[in-house]
Parts: C-alpha cells; sequence; structure tokens
C-alpha cells in the first residue's frame, strides 16, 4: 500500500514539477526579455532624427513616401502610447491650440471634422509641421527636433482618426470641447468637407 | 542611553536634509518626539529580546506545564499586557502634545505660494508694500525666526514638500489646498526634496530653502522683485534675441522682455538660484549649456523639449542666461 | 453515524484497512497525464502548486530588489533608467504583495486546513482549481506586460491622478489594475472555500475552543479578504473606468476627488497587511510548540488577539495617509487606533515567549526562524508604533524609514515564519526532510543579511532619502549607506539561495520522514507522508486540542462513509456534530476552461469595455460545463 501510495504521489509530483517548471520558464523568459527590450526613448539617437528628415512629397504637396527608417521601426509615433502622448504635450507647448484650439479648429483648420487640407497622411502632418504650409501655417524646422515632429504629427493624426487606436492617449483632466482621443471623434464629427476637393483630402480611411 | 548617544553621533553626519539635523520650530519638537519614542522603543525591545534569551537560556530539565506555573505565568502576561497599554497610551498622549505644539502659530509674517508639478516647484511670492509680486523656482527664501505661511497646491499629481531640517511632510494634492507654517531658527541653506513620487523624475525633485537675517532677505526680495537685467555683452544680447525668437519664450517668463510663458519656470533671476533642473546641477555657464542643449539626457522624461539650437545660438543663450542674476 | 445504506453501498465499514485504502485511491485518484493533472481537485496538489508559483514569484520579486540594489549602490548611478525602474519598484511591490505574499498564505491554507481539521477534501474543491488558474493566468499577464515594456510604473498603490488617464499613458497603470482584479477573485475564491471548510467540515468533536491556532488565523484571515477585497476590487474597477470609458471617480476638475483612491486602496491596503500577518501568527503558533514540548499556553488569549486584530485592522487605513492634511481629530482617532493594535500583538509575543519560557527548546531551523521573528517582528511593531504617531510620521512617511518598516513587519513577521513553515511542513508535504545543516546556513545568512540590509534603511529615512527614487545625487550623505545595504543585500539574497537549494534537494534526497518526524499534535501529522488523496483512511474524532498528544496512542475514528464516490462528513459550526454525508466534486476540467475564459474577458477588457459583454458569454457556457447537473444527490444526512 505504501508503495502504492507512493507511486500516485509520484505522478502528482511530476506533475506539480511540470507546472511549476513551466510557469518559472515562462516567469524567466519575460524577465529576461523585458531586461533586454528598449525602454521608453527620451531623446532619438541622430542617425534616426537625420533618416527621419527624409520625406519625398508629391508634387502636390499631399501624401508621399514616409523614409524606410519609419517603416523599419515599426511606425512608433502612430502606435505607442509613450509617443503620442508627448505629442499630446507637445501640441500644449508649442501653442498649436492658439490657431488649432483643442483640435476643433479656429484661425487654423480644424483636425476633427474627418476632412485634411493636405491629407491625412504622417508625411503631410510632418511636412506641414516642418515645412509649414500656406495662409499662416509657420514652419516649426527650427524650433522642435525631427522627432518632436513626428510625435506631434502622430498625436494629430490620432485625434482626427475614424477609429481610435488602443494607444491613443486618454482624456485629460480638465473639460475640453471635444471627445477624448480614444473616442473616434471624427466619426462623430463628420463634416460636408470644402470645395473643390482632392481625391486625397478625404475623409480619414 | 546607548540610542541617545547613537543618535547625536547620526545627527553629526546627515547633511542639510536630514529630520535629526534640525533648525525650525516643528522639526525640533519633532526630532524630541522621535527622540523620545525611539528610546522608549528601544527599551521596550531590549526588554523582550532580553527576556527572550533568559528563557532560552535558562537550565530546565523537562518542560513544565503543571497548574501553579501556568498561573504565574498568566499572572505575568496580565502585568505585561497592562504594561503594554500603558506605553501605548502614554506615546499617543506624548504625540497629542507634540500635534498641539506644531501648530501653536502666532499669525504668519509672510505667506509663500508653493505650486509643485512634474518635477519642479514654483515660488509666487505676494505682492508687499515696497515690492510687486514675483515668482522663483526651486529656491525658497525665508526670514529667520519668522512664521511662514505656505499655501501648497500641485497643479498636476500628488507630491509632497518636505524640508525634514525644518517641518514634517504635506503632500499636495491637486484640487486640494493644504497649509503648512514653517519657523527656521538658524540662517543657513537647507535641502527640500518631494517625498510622494510622482513619476519619471520624482528623484530629481529637490529645492533649497535659504534662510536669512532679515535685511539679507528684504534685499533679496527687491532684487527677485526687480525685472530683468538688460545684457550687457553683445553675445549676451545675442542670447536674448535667439531666446525671443526659438520656442524658449513659449514657456518661459523674462520680466521686462516679450517672454511671457508660463509652463516653465520663470526665468527672469534665474542666474541669482543656486541650483538648475529642480536641485539638479549648480548653477554654471556651462551648467546652463548643459542643460539647455540636451536636457533628456541630463534628466530624462522632464518637461523641456529639446530645442534645435546652432552651437553658436547655445554660447549666446547660456550667456545670456547667465547675466540673468 | 448512519450505517443503514444496505449491501449495495461500499462503506467504510467492516473492511481491512489495506482494502479501504485500495477503494478509497480509487475513488479519490486524479487522472494521470496532463489533463488528469489540468482537471485535478485535490487540494494538496493545488495547494502545492499555488505555493511553488508563489514562490518562483518571490524569486521573481527578489532580482527585482537585487536589480533596485545595484542601481542605488552608487549615487547618480546609469544602471537602469528612470522608466524601467520606476516599472522594477512597481513590479517589486505588487509582485510580492498580490502574488507572493497573500497567495502564499492563502495556499498553505488551502493545504493544511483540511488536514488540520481532518477532512478528505477543500470545500468548493473546483473553485480551488479554478482560484489558481486565475492566479497563475494574472501572474503570467503581470509579467509578460514587464517583457513587453508595458509594466505598471506608477507604485503598488497606483495613486491617482499619477495613475490617471492624463499621466500615465499607455496600458500599464491597466495592466495593473486587471492584474488586481486576477488576484482578488483567486483570493476571494480561496477565502469563501476556507471558511466553509473550517466552519462546516471540521471532524467530528473538534468544537470551536479545539481548533489549532493555525486553522482560526487562517479563518480570520478568510473574512478580512472576504471584507476587505470589495474596496480595491471596487477602486481598480472605477481606475479602468476612469482611464478606459472616461468616468470621472478620480478628477478633482470634474468632481472627482483624488483622495477617494487613497481611502479606498487602504481601506483594503491595511487589512492585507494583516492578511498576511495573521497567517504567520498561526504558523507561529503551531510550530512553536512541537519545538518547546509542551502545548501553546494562552490559547484563548492568542484566539482572541487574532480576532481583535482582524477586527481593528479595519480601523486603522488612514495611517497611510497622515500627510495628506487631513482635519486634526481624524488624525487623533487614527493615531489611536493605530497606537492600539500593539496591544493584541503584544499579547501575541508574550503568549509565545511564556511557551518559550516553560518549554525546553529543541533547536531545530523552524524554531531558529520562529525565535528570528520574534526578534525581527519586535522591532517592525516598535517602528509600527512610531509611524503610528501622526508628527512622527510627518517626518518619516515615504522615506526609506517606512521601506524599512514594512520590511521588517512583511519579512520579519510574515517570512519568516512562513520559512519555518516550509522547514516544518515540508516532511508533510514531500514525505522528505529538509536538511538540517543547509537550513542553519540559511537561517543564518537570511538572518543577518536581513537586518544588515534593512536596519540601515532607518537611519537612511531619517537622514531624509525619500523612498521610490531612482537616484540620489552625490552630496548627499547616502552614498556609504547604500553602498552597505546593496552590499547586505547579496547575504539576504545568498541565505534565500540556500533555502531554495535546499527545497530542491531535499525534496528528491531528503531523509524519510515518517508520518509525525516532529512529534507533533495536530491532526495533519495523523495521516501518512505526504497524505494519500483521501488525506485519512477513516475520519479522527478529536476530543482535545491536542489530538495527537504522546501518551494517547490510537486516535479514535469514525467510520460510514461511502468508499465507492467522494464524500466527506459535514458537522456542525460550534459543537461539530456530525451532520450529514455530503459528496465532495469529481476531477473536472472546466475549472480551467472557466479560468482561461474569465483571464481573456479580464485581458480583453483593458482594450474596450465591450469585452465584458462578448467576453461573458464563454464564461457563461463554461460554467455551465462546470456545474452540468450529474443527477446524483448531493448529501444524505
Amino acid at each position: 500500500m505504501r508503495v502504492q501510495s507512493a507511486g500516485a504521489m509520484g505522478n502528482k509530483m511530476s506533475a506539480r514539477i511540470w507546472f511549476g517548471g513551466a510557469a518559472a520558464g515562462l516567469a524567466a523568459l519575460a524577465a529576461v526579455v523585458g531586461w533586454m527590450r528598449e525602454p521608453r526613448q527620451y531623446r532619438a539617437s541622430p542617425p534616426l532624427t537625420a533618416a527621419l528628415d527624409q520625406l519625398r512629397l508629391m508634387p502636390n504637396a499631399i501624401s508621399g513616401t514616409p523614409p524606410e527608417v519609419y517603416f523599419a521601426l515599426g511606425k512608433p509615433y502612430e502606435t505607442t502610447a509613450f509617443d503620442l502622448s508627448q505629442g499630446k504635450r507637445l501640441y500644449s507647448w508649442f501653442g498649436c491650440s492658439a490657431c488649432h484650439g483643442e483640435g476643433t479648429g479656429g484661425k487654423g483648420p480644424s483636425f476633427i471634422d474627418g476632412w485634411w487640407l493636405y491629407g491625412p497622411s504622417m508625411v503631410s502632418i510632418v511636412a506641414s509641421i516642418r515645412d509649414g504650409r500656406p495662409h499662416g501655417m509657420p514652419a516649426f524646422r527650427n524650433r522642435m527636433t525631427t522627432d518632436e515632429i513626428w510625435q506631434l504629427a502622430g498625436y494629430i493624426k490620432s485625434l482626427g482618426a475614424y477609429t481610435a487606436s488602443v494607444t491613443a492617449t486618454a482624456r485629460n483632466d480638465e473639460k475640453t470641447g471635444r471627445p477624448a482621443e480614444n473616442r473616434a471623434p471624427a466619426a462623430l464629427l463628420f463634416n460636408q468637407g470644402p470645395e473643390p476637393l482632392h481625391p486625397d483630402q478625404g475623409p480619414t480611411p | 542611553m546607548f540610542s541617545a548617544s547613537l543618535l547625536v553621533f547620526l545627527t553629526g553626519c546627515s547633511g542639510n536634509q536630514s529630520a535629526l539635523n534640525t533648525h525650525g520650530h516643528s522639526a525640533d519638537a519633532l526630532r524630541d518626539l522621535i527622540i523620545l519614542i525611539t528610546v522608549v522603543c528601544t527599551v521596550v525591545w531590549l526588554m523582550v529580546v532580553g527576556f527572550l534569551l533568559w528563557a532560552l537560556a535558562r537550565r530546565r530539565e523537562v518542560p513544565r506545564r503543571d497548574s501553579d506555573t501556568e498561573r504565574k505565568m498568566a499572572l505575568s502576561i496580565r502585568l505585561a499586557i497592562a504594561a503594554t497599554i500603558l506605553t501605548v497610551a502614554g506615546l499617543t498622549i506624548a504625540s497629542f502634545y507634540t500635534t498641539r505644539d506644531l501648530n501653536s502659530s502666532n499669525g504668519a509674517s509672510l505667506t509663500v505660494r508653493v505650486k509643485a508639478q512634474q518635477w519642479w516647484w514654483q515660488f509666487a511670492y505676494q505682492a508687499s508694500d515696497q515690492e510687486p509680486p514675483f515668482l522663483t523656482a526651486n529656491e525658497l527664501h525665508i526670514p529667520v525666526n519668522k512664521d511662514v505661511r505656505l499655501e501648497l497646491e500641485a497643479l498636476d499629481v500628488i507630491h509632497s514638500l518636505w524640508i525634514p531640517s525644518l517641518a514634517g511632510k504635506l503632500d499636495m494634492i491637486p484640487g486640494r489646498k493644504n497649509i503648512i507654517t514653517i519657523r527656521a531658527t538658524r540662517p543657513g541653506i537647507y535641502r527640500g526634496q518631494c517625498a510622494e513620487f510622482c513619476g519619471l523624475q520624482h528623484s530629481h525633485m529637490a529645492f533649497v530653502v535659504v534662510v536669512e537675517e532679515g535685511a539679507a532677505y528684504q534685499r533679496w526680495v527687491a532684487a527677485q522683485a526687480a525685472p530683468a537685467v538688460e545684457p550687457a555683452m553683445a553675445e549676451a544680447s545675442a542670447g536674448k534675441a535667439v531666446f525671443m525668437s526659438k520656442p524658449c519664450a513659449a514657456c518661459h517668463t523674462i520680466r521686462g522682455t516679450s517672454a511671457t510663458g508660463t509652463s516653465g519656470p520663470d526665468l527672469t533671476h534665474v542666474a541669482s538660484r543656486r541650483t538648475i533642473g529642480a536641485g539638479l546641477l549648480e548653477t554654471t555657464r556651462g551648467s546652463l549649456a548643459a542643460w539647455i542643449a540636451d536636457p533628456q539626457t541630463l534628466k530624462p522624461g522632464n518637461n523641456m523639449p529639446l530645442v534645435p539650437l546652432t552651437s553658436d545660438e547655445l554660447r549666446q543663450i547660456s550667456a545670456y542666461m547667465e547675466e540673468l542674476k | 453515524m448512519t450505517r443503514d445504506q444496505g449491501a449495495r453501498v461500499p462503506l467504510d465499514v467492516d473492511i481491512s484497512d489495506a482494502e479501504l485504502e485500495r477503494q478509497l485511491k480509487e475513488t479519490w485518484s486524479s487522472k494521470p497525464g496532463l489533463w488528469g493533472a489540468i482537471s485535478t481537485v485535490d487540494h494538496k496538489v493545488v495547494a502545492g502548486r499555488y505555493i511553488a508559483t508563489a514562490f518562483v514569484f518571490l524569486i521573481l520579486g527578489g532580482l527585482l530588489a537585487m536589480a533596485m540594489r545595484l542601481q542605488l549602490s552608487q549615487p547618480e548611478a546609469r544602471f537602469i533608467n528612470p522608466d524601467r525602474y520606476n516599472q522594477i519598484f512597481t513590479m517589486h511591490g505588487s509582485t510580492m504583495m498580490f502574488l507572493f505574499a497573500v497567495p502564499v498564505m492563502e495556499a498553505m491554507a488551502a493545504y493544511l486546513v483540511p488536514l488540520m481539521v481532518g477532512t478528505r477534501n477543500i470545500a468548493f474543491p473546483r473553485l480551488n482549481a479554478f482560484s489558481y488558474w486565475i492566479f497563475l493566468f494574472g501572474g503570467i499577464l503581470l509579467w509578460v506586460a514587464f517583457a513587453l515594456d508595458t509594466a505598471p510604473d506608477v507604485g503598488w498603490f497606483a495613486y491617482v491622478p499619477l495613475a490617471g488617464p492624463q499621466y500615465a499613458p499607455g496600458k500599464r497603470a491597466d495592466l495593473w489594475a486587471q492584474m488586481i482584479t486576477f488576484t482578488e477573485v483567486a483570493a476571494l475564491a480561496v477565502a469563501v472555500e476556507i471558511a466553509v471548510t473550517v466552519f462546516k467540515q471540521r471532524a467530528p468533536g473538534m468544537s470551536l475552543d479545539r481548533i489549532p491556532v493555525l486553522v482560526w488565523a487562517m479563518l480570520v484571515m478568510s473574512f478580512l479578504v472576504i471584507m476587505a477585497m470589495p474596496a480595491i476590487m471596487f477602486s481598480s474597477t472605477t481606475l479602468i473606468l476612469d482611464r478606459l470609458v472616461g468616468t470621472h471617480f478620480y478628477n478633482p476638475a470634474e468632481g472627482g476627488d483624488a483622495l477617494l483612491w487613497q481611502h479606498l486602496f487602504w481601506f483594503f491596503g491595511h487589512p492585507e497587511v494583516y492578511i498576511i500577518f495573521l497567517p504567520a501568527v498561526g504558523m507561529v503558533s503551531t510550530i512553536l510548540p512541537a519545538f518547546v514540548g509542551r502545548p501553546l499556553f494562552g490559547y484563548m488569549l492568542l484566539v482572541m488577539a487574532l480576532i481583535t486584530t482582524g477586527v481593528l485592522s479595519f480601523g486603522l487605513w488612514v495611517h497611510h495617509m497622515f500627510t495628506v492634511g487631513l482635519p486634526r481629530v481624524g488624525e487623533s482617532f487614527f493615531t489611536a487606533s493605530s497606537m492600539s493594535i500593539a496591544v493584541p500583538a503584544g499579547i501575541q509575543i508574550f503568549c509565545w515567549l511564556a511557551t518559550l519560557w516553560a518549554g525546553k527548546p529543541v533547536y531545530k531551523t523552524p524554531l531558529l526562524f520562529i525565535l528570528g521573528f520574534i526578534v525581527t517582528f519586535v522591532m517592525g511593531g516598535m517602528t509600527g508604533v512610531m509611524v503610528a504617531s501622526v508628527p512622527f510620521d510627518t517626518q518619516v512617511h515615504d522615506t526609506y524609514f517606512v521601506v524599512a518598516h514594512f520590511h521588517y513587519v512583511l519579512i520579519g513577521g510574515a517570512v519568516f515564519p512562513l520559512i519555518a513553515a516550509v522547514y516544518y511542513w515540508f516532511p508533510k508535504m514531500t514525505g522528505r526532510m529538509m536538511s538540517e545543516r543547509l537550513g542553519r546556513w540559511s537561517f543564518w545568512l537570511i538572518f543577518c543579511g536581513f537586518h544588515l540590509t534593512f536596519f540601515p534603511m532607518h537611519i537612511l529615512g531619517l537622514w531624509g532619502m525619500p523612498r521610490r527614487i531612482y537616484t540620489y545625487q552625490p552630496e548627499l550623505p547616502w552614498t556609504s549607506l547604500n553602498l552597505f545595504v546593496s552590499l547586505s543585500a547579496l547575504v539576504l539574497a545568498g541565505g534565500f539561495l540556500v533555502f531554495f537549494v535546499n527545497a530542491i534537494r531535499s525534496r528528491r534526497n531528503g531523509l524519510p520522514a515518517g508520518s509525525n518526524p516532529w512529534g507533533a499534535a495536530t491532526l495533519e501529522w495523523a495521516t501518512s507522508s505526504p497524505p494519500p488523496p483521501y488525506n485519512f483512511r477513516r475520519i479522527p474524532v478529536v476530543s482535545s486540542l491536542d489530538p495527537l498528544t504522546p501518551g494517547e496512542n490510537e486516535l479514535p475514528v469514525v467510520a460510514g462513509l461511502r468508499t465507492d464516490r467522494r464524500e466527506l462528513l459535514v458537522t456542525s459550526v460550534v459543537e461539530a456534530l456530525p451532520q450529514a454525508r455530503e459528496s465532495s466534486t469529481t476531477d473536472s476540467v472546466w475549472p480551467f476552461w472557466a479560468a482561461v475564459a474569465t483571464s481573456v474577458m479580464l485581458v480583453w477588457s483593458i482594450f474596450t469595455p465591450w469585452a465584458v459583454v462578448w467576453g461573458s458569454i464563454p464564461v457563461a457556457i463554461t460554467l455551465i460545463g462546470w456545474f452540468w447537473p450529474k443527477g446524483s444527490p448531493e448529501d444524505e444526512s
């Protein structure tokens, strides 16, 4: 009987070892991967920013091709919460709201009515911030670093997105005059766009 | 007595941000309470450990469980419980009296509004008879032996104001206003630091408190209330122009110029302060230049964005900053 | 007992012990293989996994602590950047509190309580299995998040607004809040099982005044869990709502209140300390008598102290908030109540000291750890009295003094007894003894390493060093002490290494233990080591507080339970008089699937509130599978 009972326990033991081992292995793996992954970047490396500066715009200055390095990075400025939240802070620090309000527009165009004068692509938005646009949009080339421009562009794009990304920043504590960034505002506030429209200026997909 | 002498030793080498090396009305009272409770607790602990050692060391043949022993033990435990209650009650009363002492202020002569934000301190001095109101950052000046009322506010997350050598800490909570009154008893420079975890640069959110004699304090107030000096050197004048044309002016105020931003510290007299970056670096021309050139490496994640500058512009701006005494 | 079931129903009467064991084993054993392992509901197997997993989290949390000590060993060190450091200390605190301390104590309860009250399985065994899977998935969630650089970075109590929508971008804080949901579901499940097991499944004759102190402690702990966890459940849910749905519970700008979070969190957080500490009190009270050769002194006093501590622990939460600027009356009340908890704690210490004084100590490793516990915990209690005083606390709150204090209380007060308990019950759990030589090494390394590491932190705190800083400047006078602390932490880690090596080696190569190696008096030692799946061949009958007291040879038993299905005995709450035979559930894989479905729903709901709607459908399906009626009567009076 003692032998039998020990055998049964042995079975359970091996199961327990199996589970313990699996849990320990998973957790250790997680710890190692966690240690090796890149943490949040507070300052982009100079070669990277130089590469990000290489935009190719279409002749009409609407849309274009982002630099290859942007895809190699995994489009961080549109998809990571940290960069989006940095963009949100840059939006207020660099006085964007003076003309664009809380994204609702003012002297400058609105970002959340579903229409983009120069199209909704990242390249166009980056170009608008970096080089300025006619009718009053100043160039920020000498005021912001390249990665700051990309962060800000990512945030502005997220403001007018039709479907909110899970990485979008959340509401402010203070009351705002528009829905929170994670609430798909463009779909709610869709407006008839200005005429005449280039097809690329159309609603954000 | 051992712990008391240990405390004296510990006080000696503990710097200007220490709850033991105190020069403030309330911190002194708190230090006395700390010493009192520590001594009482040390004695109690020694008694417990002493009894434990005796219980282990005493010779005995067999475990005792006769009714006579049990009765004696029950009696001793009752006595011990009574002693515990008395000690605890005594300490509670001592604590109440200290609290009452701490709040025995007789009207503050000076009120400063302290606004904490990620990750620096703004001190707003009110207008007095002679001087207009002014703002400064990360450096609080107070006159010695005067009650100073600090109105504490937080602009973003919870922070906590703590100047261990002068007073205990008090939290700064968004949506609330807390008030603490401090009185320094000796001129000197004391360090304070945020004591409630407030995010990435919680570690680098310090400030200095400069306690001065009345006259020196008044001179300081007069100097701070004045608008910024016009730069004398050509390099500094060029720096001023760069400052105004770059985004610097969108966040910083320099009184007497067109720079009126409010999200960063007021720089009107930045060079008169002992540190920059909330206690991060000593103020020198070199450290100013280093900070402007690359704030995110010196204090990763802080709210000063990197602004692209040529090396000439950087030199000019730091020359300008250095003249803002 | 009823014995009138007729010949067709196999009962455990009138058959030989060997035949009875064969039949019981057939009925109670789990199937071999992976599915058998996943579907088992044996409380010993489940609790064993629970304990092993919790210790894995202890190791991980310990590694994080070593990483922090590396970073703090020098001023302005750059080993770890601030963002990573904030994640590390949050992970350390969350792992230790939610994935190690509470689960390991509940797991010890789930293992020991059914054995100590003399029953065959815990109440609601499937819920127990479910609880383990939920706990495991919650832990994996947190650590995978760490691997993906989305670990929480807001501290283990996640104060708003720092953890709120505006200041904590990304899903880091949501992952933390949802991990809380996992662990609180797991903890509540075990707490309910323990309470029911203690109330309704005690061996006949084990009236309330004959319950072992450990079981009392676990019962009080269970009630603390049941009453404290709803507060954190509410707060973590509302935090996610604020962040995901845009509510304003904690937003002062819209009528919410940042302090509400602190009240809710600490209304749970303070009892949590006692959820961890009371089981340790029970362990000490149960282990001590075996090594001093006499019963515990002051059983009634200790039980009353346990209950008093449990009740008082709900009246102290504000002492975590002494610096928020409370009204004077409130401060005074909470100072007094915080001080008063020293009285029941003192009573416990006095009872143990008296037991030691009257007994004849045998210095085996468990006793060494208990002595280390008394020395250390009393110091933690003394600093506890200090921080209970509002004015004192304004100088040490949120400094390294407090870090030192709660490590004295949690490591000294709970981990030391826990290690003693592992050394003590390891023979019961595995059938093998742990090495005494390595045990002594581990004790001295851990004890000395602990004090060298944590005592200087008191001084650092008084010298003005706040907690949760990732670095400090060289001009501050903290450098040498921090280096000393970091080096001492290596000694402490070495002690734990020896302990784990000992446990792993002894499990295979330890000396066979026999059923009662310590000559202890509680019921778990009445069965073989390790216990068979059915725990006891026949349910014992208890007639005293110490049923296995040497000299009383044969333990009386009851008979009349069926052997062809899992049955256990239900007894009355106070007197433990037999009331009914109740069937205990069979193995089932449904708790596993229910846990998977629940986990999917909870993780999904970090990203969209609709997950609660759609995710509940698979949960409902698995629960239907779980509770599918079998068509047989559940109990017979």
